[in-house]
């Protein structure tokens, strides 16, 4: 069987599409056949919905979260062009909150990654079974019928049907089997690897495009939360009565403080509420509250970078091994040494957090921009004593995300207010909140150690990582990095070294900590492409030449047989392997497009270089950085190549890698979360500032490597690279080694 | 009661003259397509036009702008150069500053019709993409400027 069904009963799909409508839904595998079988005799999990109105209209339903990357768009397209419906009379509509429509997380760079498949099988079905109906009516056989652009058409009698007519017999139909859909050929797609204008476009440039933060109800009430400064620090008394006399507020109202572990818990507080955001905020400013600020009082990011570096600097826990570096090392001919720093990262999306939640009798509503609206439903049914399907929850538009909206705590908040108050409660963060309650982006210590023979070429390379783990949050005793962040980019460095160590330090968390786009890509990429610059300047190396010479010959990197595991992303590596030659193509491809090593940098100017694989994409950039006599930093030009297999939507694609590169330019340049007695420093864009249109890159060329492999992941895998790559431009333009980020913190640049 | 034109129509409002011209819009006025974005004039996404000119809104106090008259992303027409020209581009990723970028370079163009790439810089950098779109702002505001010259309206 295909996994698609014709969909009758469908009470939880509300009035997205009328009763006599066509529904079709596809059953989701995200890890292909072996995901299947497994499923064998699981409940049915449908995923994703696509429904016909007798109108004609298509509507296809996502189930993933728009932040930015145009997946609302790019996953209906695919089913759109497999139904072969013209996309004029298709609407897409956001799926609600629901176990069934399958995984709804938007991260990890996964969702075409993981649903390609499912919206084309869902579009296919519903075009055979289009076809199959026209050709029982016209009496024909149904090989002789074909749907294009929302017809049916029999080419030799030129009758022709409209979708909209066939609904009625096509939803009658057997569902074919897996064997008798015909899946469009590369050649005869329509929308995928063309593309279409994103569905929120116009609604975008008109301001009509309604946001987490726009979201409203009739009676709603507004909240502004005065948190512990310290994570963990307890409510010890407050004084309200100057809050009060703020037109406007109606009172306080005092959310219980989270325990550890943390998770995506509200952290407690006092809440002002009033009746609107102004007053809210102004009541804020009037409260007083003191807090017994508990076991995180004494956290000082300035002396823990120094325990993490004395950490890296000793032996660690051994988390990938090949030959024998030590011996290695006794023997070598040179040495080479060097650390790396990276501290804590704020998201910033534009966008603060928001939520509106609505409570009655023992059931909740709420609106939000979140990335993961099934943990919405889990948040707020724990926080509130509620069943997961007593959560109803609406998603919004996210303007941006980046991994903080798939962290719910905002939306407990509102909740919790809402059943406390019994009205409904809007919780909409200041960029103040947003900066000093964030989950960051860890810190992270490093350290490398290498040998190099006659040539320069490196006989053994140890690295060491020291950082607080993600896993912090959710376990209070986890002190090592999960499975998942030393697979990106740790234990999986390429280089064909003979003699390759990388070890793990401990480390304890004091704030919360938490996945911003590609995630430990961005220290263990930095680290590990800024000593590979160093390396190849020691050896006097072309950078390029260097980087393909340690890459080695072409091969599937047999982490198996090696005994390193490695969890890819969650997918299984014969399916998508950590293929060098596929790095090696957009090495080249990046040095060609850029001319590397044919032009001579300008006064002041560098070029820098970096590769990486992350979210099973491979990428490459080339990046021109100049520094002026005042020490000031431009990037007039960043060409990056990629390698995501199959792409759906080229132009979004683009769109990514353009922003990655100015994300990446906030980190080299300027991102930098400090804390002091415990509390974070940083409050808004003075003080946390992010890449403006002067601070990013003037331009950034995107070269796509055309694949028919499967499809990998875009979001996020721009980012690293970059990073390291405007490093070892600004040590091409200035003879200063970059080892501690940002380029422009204190004392540094 | 603070009255003033908000897109062409009066508005009065009833609230306390230091308020903020983007609360005021936001939730007295409910023309959502203005967005909060840092409350320091720091970001821009909070941009509006007030006789004209491009004001950050959250610093705004709506008493500043009684008797005056304001624009939004609303009060701009679709078939507006800018606005057809970011849709060309593809501008947006999440949008959620975009009606503060449309805004200020519309304010731009209609100080200076014909704006150089450091002309655009120096306009745009008070608002924040964290997206980072600039470079398709850029084209856009240079597009738009083509497309007025071929007779459409600023």
């Amino acid at each position: 069987m295909s996994g698609v069904v014709v969909v009758t009963r469908r009470e939880f799909l509300g009035t997205l599409v009328s009763a006599g409508a066509f529904v079709l839904s596809a059953r989701l595998f995200p890890g292909g056949p072996a995901d299947a079988a497994a499923a064998g005799g699981a409940l049915w999990h449908p995923g994703v919905y696509l429904g016909i109105e007798p109108g004609g209209t298509v509507i296809i339903i996502t189930h993933r979260s728009e932040m930015g990357t145009g997946i609302r768009t790019a996953l209906p397209m695919v089913a759109a062009d497999e139904l072969d419906a013209d996309w004029q009379r298709v609407r897409v509509e956001q799926a609600l909150g629901d176990p069934r429509y399958g995984d709804q997380n938007t991260d990890g760079s996964k969702s075409i990654r993981d649903f390609y498949d499912a919206f084309r099988t869902v579009g296919a079905t519903g075009r055979l079974m289009l076809e199959r109906a026209a050709a029982a009516r016209w009496g024909v056989p149904a090989a002789q019928c074909r749907g294009e652009r929302h017809e049916v058409v029999h080419a030799a009698s030129g009758r022709r049907l409209g979708y909209g007519e066939l609904v009625a017999d096509a939803s009658r139909q057997a569902v074919p089997a897996a064997g008798e859909l015909r899946f469009k050929t590369p050649a005869e797609f329509r929308y995928i690897g063309k593309g279409v204008p994103i569905v929120d476009m116009v609604d975008i440039c008109t301001g009509k495009a309604i946001f987490g933060y726009d979201a409203r109800i009739p009676g709603m009430v507004h909240a502004a939360i005065e948190r512990s400064p310290v994570l963990g620090g307890r409510l010890a008394s407050f004084d309200d009565r100057q809050a009060r006399r703020v037109a406007g507020v109606r009172g306080t109202a005092v959310i219980d403080a989270a325990r550890p572990p943390y998770g995506f818990q509200a952290l407690g507080g006092v809440a002002v509420i009033a009746d609107s955001s102004w007053a809210a905020l102004q009541g804020r400013r009037k409260l007083k509250a003191t807090w017994e600020p508990g076991p995180n009082a004494g956290y000082d990011s300035e002396a823990f970078r120094k325990s993490l570096q004395e950490a890296a600097r000793k032996p660690q826990k051994v988390v990938r091994n090949i030959g024998d570096v030590d011996a290695a090392f006794a023997r070598a001919a040179r040495l080479h040494e060097a650390e790396y720093y990276l501290p804590h990262l704020a998201h910033a999306s534009m966008e603060p957090p928001a939520a509106v939640a609505d409570y009655r009798s023992g059931a909740v509503t709420v609106w939000t921009a979140t990335q993961n609206p099934q943990a919405v439903q889990d948040t707020v049914a724990k926080a509130l004593g509620i069943g997961k399907k007593d959560v109803i929850c609406h998603v919004t538009l996210l303007g941006g995300a980046f991994g903080r909206k798939s962290k719910p705590d905002y939306v407990a908040e509102a909740a919790i207010l809402s059943k406390k108050l019994g009205k409904p409660v809007k919780v909409a963060w200041s960029r103040e909140d947003d900066i000093r309650f964030d989950y960051y982006h860890s810190v992270a210590a490093m350290y490398f150690k290498a040998a190099t023979d006659a040539a320069g070429i490196p006989t053994a390379w140890l690295q060491r990582c020291v950082f607080p783990p993600i896993g912090s949050t959710f376990d209070a005793a986890q002190r090592y990095g999960g499975d998942g962040e030393l697979a990106q980019g740790w234990i999986d460095v390429p280089f064909a070294i003979p003699n390759l160590r990388a070890e793990n330090g401990p480390a304890q968390s004091h704030v919360r900590i938490g996945w911003l786009r590609s995630v430990a890509n961005i220290y263990h990429c930095f680290g590990v492409q800024s000593f590979f610059d160093e390396l190849a300047a020691a050896a006097g190396r072309d950078r390029v030449d260097y980087f393909l010479q340690l890459l080695g010959p072409q091969r599937r990197i047999d982490f198996g047989s090696e005994g390193t595991k490695n969890v890819n992303y969650g997918k299984p590596l014969d399916r998508y392997p950590w293929d060098t030659g596929r790095l090696r193509r957009v090495v080249e491809l990046v040095a060609e497009r850029s001319g590397w090593g044919k032009k001579k940098p300008a006064p002041g100017h560098g070029f820098g270089f970096a590769a990486h694989r992350s979210f099973l994409t491979s990428v490459a950039v080339v990046v021109e950085l100049e520094v002026d006599d005042k020490g000031g930093i431009r990037i007039p030009r960043v060409d990056v190549a990629l390698d995501a297999g199959r792409v759906v939507h080229p132009e979004r694609v683009r769109a990514q890698f353009e922003g990655a590169a100015v994300f990446a330019a906030s980190i080299a340049l300027m991102g930098e979360i400090t804390a002091a007695n415990g509390a974070v420093r940083q409050s808004n864009y003075h003080d946390y500032p992010v890449a403006r249109m002067g601070d990013a890159p003037v331009e950034t060329h995107v070269h796509l490597v055309a694949s028919d492999d499967l499809p990998t992941g875009v979001g996020e895998p721009g980012v690293p690279p970059v990073v390291p790559a405007i490093c070892n431009a600004f040590f091409a333009a200035t003879g200063t080694r970059v080892r501690r980020l940002p380029l422009r913190g204190a004392g540094r640049v | 009661m603070i009255s003033f034109m908000v897109n062409g129509k009066r508005q009065q409002v009833n609230v306390a003259p230091d308020t903020p011209l983007l609360w005021v819009i936001r939730e007295e006025i409910g023309l959502t397509g203005t967005k909060f974005g840092c409350g320091m004039s720091l970001c821009g996404a909070c941009t509006v036009h007030v006789d004209g000119r491009a004001v950050r809104s959250c610093v705004t106090p709506v008493s500043a702008v009684a008797g005056k008259s304001v624009t939004t992303i609303e009060g701009i027409p679709e078939e507006h150069p800018v606005k057809q020209a970011w849709i060309a581009e593809d501008v947006p990723q999440c949008g959620w500053c975009q009606p503060g970028q449309i805004m200020a370079a519309t304010a731009l163009l209609a100080e200076n019709p014909a704006p150089d790439d450091a002309a655009i810089d120096d306009a745009m950098s008070g608002v924040l993409c964290r997206c980072g779109t600039y470079q398709r702002i850029r084209k856009a505001i240079h597009r738009a400027v083509g497309m007025k010259g071929k007779g459409g309206t600023p």
